[in-house]
């Protein structure tokens, strides 16, 4: 239950908003932080803690792209297909993740650790190609780059090579 | 380096500079909140960025000021800022860097604003992808809240002025503004028909004005050396100030530049984001994000500002411009827009939501090559009867990339159809029928 293990969270999340039903939205990002994937279950806790009936939790649920309701592998690689990174080369990025985890677009590999997704634009579009792998951006991306990513995230679950606070160009030139 | 001054980007070419606090007020920030608050009247704040002539940088360009003028007189209950941070436009990322690495000039603007309309309330919207942002973003307003610059009794005048951040989950019509306070109020995110304005009636039923990051980080500057010093800046009167480019695509050098309105896409191009990045030459460009027509070498002298693109045939938009190389495929370029705004239609009207659909098949027939000459007379019409004719601005928006590839570059949608034709008359009749 995520109101006994989050009850300040949510008390401080509540406070922010003159009307409960706003808090929705960050709600369920408690509750896919949780376990990963937001469960029926957890939608109607949540319903009961907004006064909301169960349906117009789902009904928000549904419509938003980043609320998983079906679990997905502990990394979830998200590459953008936009226009502005296709014209970097996106489709190559995306060929190579499929092939270095041996698993298609819309899939998650048999270890359980990844899913490899398409999505529309990031707002990286200066720096593609690039992908986001759970809360991380990773940006202009080389088949060198993607190979030590992924050998960071099987070896340590974190890279070093996610990029940000953003900015670019960089002020005293550009660096990789 | 540029010869024009730089703005908003100033503090953060600074080597060293953090985003702190510290930095922050070492660079002179916050002097502008402290120089209004208590002692400028909320309506001559709201006068010097009229003064100003500072337009919105988040797509439409409405004039700021003039805007705010909107808000219910003497009302007394609750009113709202929103920080339209949603910045999912494809092309632009100019409010991410602001963010996430001077998010105190974003917050000193937004109380600047909240003063002069007169909200104890604004809320960051900020896109949902952007956790980094918003994490720093948390973490300046609780620096800022802690300094006394926003809580209660801000630096001793009275007034209150909490902030707050919101992150969405993905989508791009939240971007659009009453799609964005239906989000943030906890529902589908799809856009409200107008009137009522967000002016008189926007979040939670109260008067709301909605900005975007950018536009709200012009506002220090513009308090702390004058209206009139904006309003000699980029090509005045209409289009006053800098605005942050976002260049991307086959250039040297793609990322963000703050230039003068009014510059050339020839400077940005090919000054600033270092040209082409190979010996290919240009062969396309979308001015202010994927909502934008595309243009041609032919509009390199165009002038960056509201007027100039206008006049070309496009618009100034968000600030995003993407450049592409000859040997880009102009079927395929307006096809991977039109599968973003297909996949990004909140669903609300059926022009949009339908048509969006459609439009897709169509040109993945064409690009497939089975593609048929009335094909170019179904998109046009397809377009036509989305624009104008939806809820929100999305509609106007999605046929841009078809339209204009299509007047420009009509004869690469010919050839593909003529190859496709050539096929067909080899085919059975049966297997023709098919397509
Ligand atoms: C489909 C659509 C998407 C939009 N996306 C954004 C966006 O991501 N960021 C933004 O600031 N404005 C966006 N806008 C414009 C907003 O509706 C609104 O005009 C803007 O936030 C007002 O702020 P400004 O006057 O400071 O520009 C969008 C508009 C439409 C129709
Ligand atoms: S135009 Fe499209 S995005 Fe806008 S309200 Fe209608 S269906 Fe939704």
């Amino acid at each position: 239950m995520l109101q006994e293990k989050h009850r300040t969270e949510i008390d401080e999340i509540l406070s922010r908003y003159p009307v409960k039903r706003s808090a929705l939205l960050p709600l369920l990002y408690l509750a896919q932080r949780e376990a990963g994937y937001i469960s029926e279950e957890a939608m109607r806790e949540i319903a009961g803690l907004l006064r909301l009936t169960p349906p117009q939790v789902y009904e928000t649920a549904t419509f938003y792209t980043m609320l998983n309701l079906k679990p997905v592998g502990k990394f979830h690689l998200q590459v953008c297909k936009s226009l502005m990174c296709a014209l970097v080369g996106s489709d190559t990025l995306i060929g190579w993740l499929e092939k270095k985890l041996g698993i298609k677009v819309g899939e998650t590999s048999k270890d359980g650790l990844f899913t490899l997704s398409k999505v529309e634009c990031l707002g990286a579009c200066g720096t593609g190609p690039m992908m986001q792998i759970n809360d991380d951006y990773y940006e202009r991306l080389t088949e060198e780059k993607v190979d030590r990513i992924l050998a960071d995230l099987k070896r340590d679950g974190a890279s070093a090579l996610k990029t940000g606070p953003f900015m670019w160009p960089e002020p005293n030139g550009a660096k990789q | 380096m540029p010869k024009h001054e730089i703005i908003l980007l100033k503090n953060m070419m600074e080597p060293g500079y953090t985003g702190s606090l510290k930095d922050y007020e070492k660079a002179g920030g916050y002097q502008a909140l402290q120089k209004v608050l208590g002692k400028v009247a909320p309506a001559d704040v709201t006068t010097m960025v009229i003064k100003s002539g500072l337009r919105g940088r988040g797509g439409a360009g409405v004039a700021t000021g003039g805007e705010w003028t909107f808000l219910p007189k003497d009302y007394q209950g609750p009113k709202y800022l929103c920080c339209n941070a949603d910045e999912s436009e494809p092309g632009t990322f100019k409010d991410r860097q602001l963010m996430e690495r001077d998010p105190h000039q974003v917050l000193e603007g937004i109380a600047l604003a909240c003063y002069a309309i007169g909200a104890e309330t604004a809320y960051i919207y900020i896109r949902g992808e952007f956790v980094l942002g918003s994490r720093i973003l948390d973490k300046a307003v609780a620096e800022a809240r802690a300094a006394g610059y926003l809580g209660k009794n801000v630096l001793g005048s009275g007034a209150t002025i909490q902030i707050h951040v919101h992150r969405g989950a993905g989508a791009y019509n939240f971007g659009e503004e009453t799609a964005l306070l239906e989000s943030q109020e906890g529902k589908r995110g799809q856009p409200r028909g107008k009137p009522p304005f967000p002016a008189t009636s926007g979040l939670y039923g109260k008067p709301t004005v909605i900005n975007n990051v950018e536009t709200l980080a012009n506002l220090p500057h513009i308090v702390n050396r004058g209206p009139e010093w904006f309003a000699s800046i980029g090509s005045p009167p209409k289009s006053a100030g800098t605005r942050i480019f976002c260049v991307s695509g086959h250039v040297k050098r793609p990322g963000n530049y703050e230039i003068p309105m009014g510059t050339t896409l020839r400077e940005l191009i090919f000054e600033q984001a270092g040209g082409m990045r190979s010996d290919k030459p240009l062969k396309a460009i979308i001015p202010g994000g994927a909502s934008a027509a595309f243009l041609t070498p032919n509009h390199l002298d165009v002038k960056l500002d509201f007027e100039s693109v206008a006049q070309a045939g496009s618009m100034l938009g968000s600030g995003g411009v993407t450049v592409m190389e000859e040997g880009t495929d102009m079927v395929w370029a307006a096809l991977r827009l039109m599968e973003f705004f297909h996949h990004e239609s909140c669903g609300k009207c059926s022009p949009c939501r339908e048509g969006s659909s459609w439009l897709v098949q169509t040109l993945r027939r064409i690009l497939a090559k089975r593609g048929r000459m009335e094909d170019l007379e179904t998109l046009v019409q397809l377009c036509n009867n989305i624009a104008g004719r939806t809820v929100c601005a999305f509609g106007d928006a999605e046929v841009a990339p078809i339209l204009s590839t299509l007047k420009y570059w009509r004869p690469e949608y010919e050839a593909l159809i003529r190859e496709a034709e050539a096929h067909r008359a080899h085919e059975l009749p049966m297997a023709a029928m098919r397509h």
